[in-house]
Formats: C-alpha cells, structure tokens, sequence
C-alpha cells in the first residue's frame, strides 16, 4: 500500500472524535492539518512518538497547523491513552469500519491489520502536501519531518 | 521564533555546559534528569572521561519533573555547580523532588534562595526550551539523544 501523494485531494472519510463527533473531509478544510497515524495505544514506540509530539504542538500552532493522533483504537482506548500519557493531542479514532480512513490515507499496514506509522498533512484547500511512510511501524520520524513537511504548504 | 525546520545539533557555543579533556571527540548529550536511561549514559561518559556537552532534552509529557529538574541544574550551574548538580541527579534519582533539592543545594554549598529565585528565573526556561527545540529540529527521537561533533 502506497501513501498518498502530495499534490491529491483528500478523500472523503470518517472518523471520531473523542466526543462521538464525526471528523470528516469537510473539517480540513480552512487550516493546516496533520495526521499522524499511529499502530497502537500503550505501544512503546507510539508513547514516545506521541510525547516527543507533544513538545512541538506549540510551534506547530505558530505554524498555522493542528495536529491530530489516528489509530484504529476505540475511542475510549485512546482517550485513556492520552490521559495516561498527560498530552493534548486531539485522538481520531478508525475503528469502525477498521481502518477504512487508513486505507483511503495508504496508512494502514496489512500484514498485522492496524495503523501504519505515516504521516500527512492536508492544506487549507483539502489538498495533501507531503505524507511520509516510515521504513517499518518500529521507526520513530523525527518531529523535524514535519517541520520541513510544512514548508510545502503554500501560504 | 528560530526557523522551523531540520538542522543540525548547533556546534558548541559559549554558554554550553561542557566537561572532559579536549583532546577527545566531542559528543552533544541531550538529556532528560528524569530518565534512567539517560543516568546510565551519563555516568558511563563521566566515568569513561568522555568531552560532553549536556543540553537538555526535557519532555514535560514522559515525567512531570523532567523540566523541573532541568532548571534546577540550569539554577545551579549559575553558581558554578553544573556538574556537580548534573552527577547528584544521575547518581540518586529516586530522590528528585524540592526537599531533596534543597538537600542536594546544603550539601553542596549553593545559596539557597538564589537557587530558588534561579530556577524561576524565565531566561532559564527559554533556555531549556531552546535545547528542547534543537534536539527536535535534529530530529531527536529518543532520551539521551547523542550526537557526534561534526
């Protein structure tokens, strides 16, 4: 499964939010989004990704962007998460139909039926800017991917 | 705000907490006073005699004191202490809360109110930020992140 391309309008997809509320195409729509789809909550790599994130969301904010955290993890799953982790980033849930958003997104890994690690970012005009498929879903990206991810959408 | 992209760790610069012989390669520690990992690291260099630059690399979301701790030492290390402070962390820390601070300040002669006023001080924390910062723009994944001088 390839990640989708820079240059591709987002697909039409659903996801929750941590209050029920649907999170859909029409929400990138205006501002800077980053999806950062990860395999698993509690999974080591995936609480040091999170935390490490965590650090940059204010200069990500100065950037104009919002981050979002998206796994196939139920909702109440990744809100404890979260909580456990003491961080802000908003949850996205692709439960149901599992990974259906993933797949749209080519995040999702097969082999073990979950989130893969990748990262995308949506411009203001629901238009995919960069994404990045890690090596293997055990490979951490560095925070600074996307910082340069960010310089692709245009101002 | 410093531009927001990669880069690389900055070289050494003149109000880096540096220690070891000069003619040994340099090494750029960014680290956490919080982290065990970062203790064993830390004390391996120390023992080994190895040139390190400490930055931090405080993650307020993987310990609730890792900040805390970073301005203690900053604090510290306005009196000289650095590394003095840096080695009693590492070697003790299951005692890391202000008691055991101030126990830490007694025992090595700093001031006290001047560590406490110190570590409030809001230059320190943007200092432990900007470390913060690069240590992300390096694209640091992990506590201690190690980088090599170029």
């Amino acid at each position: 499964m390839s990640i989708i391309a820079a240059g591709t309008p987002a697909p039409e997809f659903t996801l929750k939010r941590e209050d029920g509320d649907d999170f859909t195409r029409e929400d990138l729509l205006g501002k800077t989004t980053v999806f950062v789809f990860y395999p698993f909550a509690f999974s080591p790599v995936c609480t040091d990704q999170l935390q490490i994130y965590e650090e940059a969301l204010d200069d990500l904010k100065a950037q104009g962007a919002t981050l979002y955290g998206v796994s196939t993890d139920p909702t109440y799953s990744q809100v404890a998460f979260k909580e456990k982790l003491g961080i802000t980033i908003e949850q996205l849930s692709d439960f149901e139909p599992k990974g259906e958003t993933a797949k749209k997104f080519g995040a999702y890994f097969e082999p073990r039926g979950m989130t893969n690690r990748a990262l995308v970012i949506v411009g203001p005009d629901g238009v995919v800017r960069w994404s990045h498929l890690a090596d293997s879903p055990r490979d951490l990206p560095g925070v600074n991917l996307i910082f340069d991810g960010l310089a692709a959408v245009p101002a | 705000m410093t531009e927001l992209r990669s880069a690389p760790v900055p070289p050494l610069r003149d109000d880096d907490h540096v220690r070891g012989p000069e003619d040994r390669p340099l090494t750029f520690f960014y680290g956490d006073f919080a982290c065990p990992r970062c203790a064993v690291e830390a004390l391996r260099l120390r023992d080994e005699g190895a040139r390190v630059v400490f930055r931090h690399f405080a993650l307020k979301a993987k310990h609730e004191r890792a900040v805390p701790l970073a301005l203690a030492v900053e604090a510290a290390g306005r009196q000289d202490a650095f590394w003095a402070f840096h080695d009693a962390l590492y070697e003790d820390q299951g005692r890391i809360d202000d008691p055991h601070l101030w126990a830490r300040c007694e025992r090595l002669g700093l001031d006290l109110d001047r560590f406490q006023a110190d570590r409030r001080d809001p230059a320190l924390a943007e200092r432990v930020r900007r470390d913060v910062r690069d240590a992300m723009r390096a694209g640091a994944t992990t506590t201690p992140a190690l980088f090599a001088a170029s």
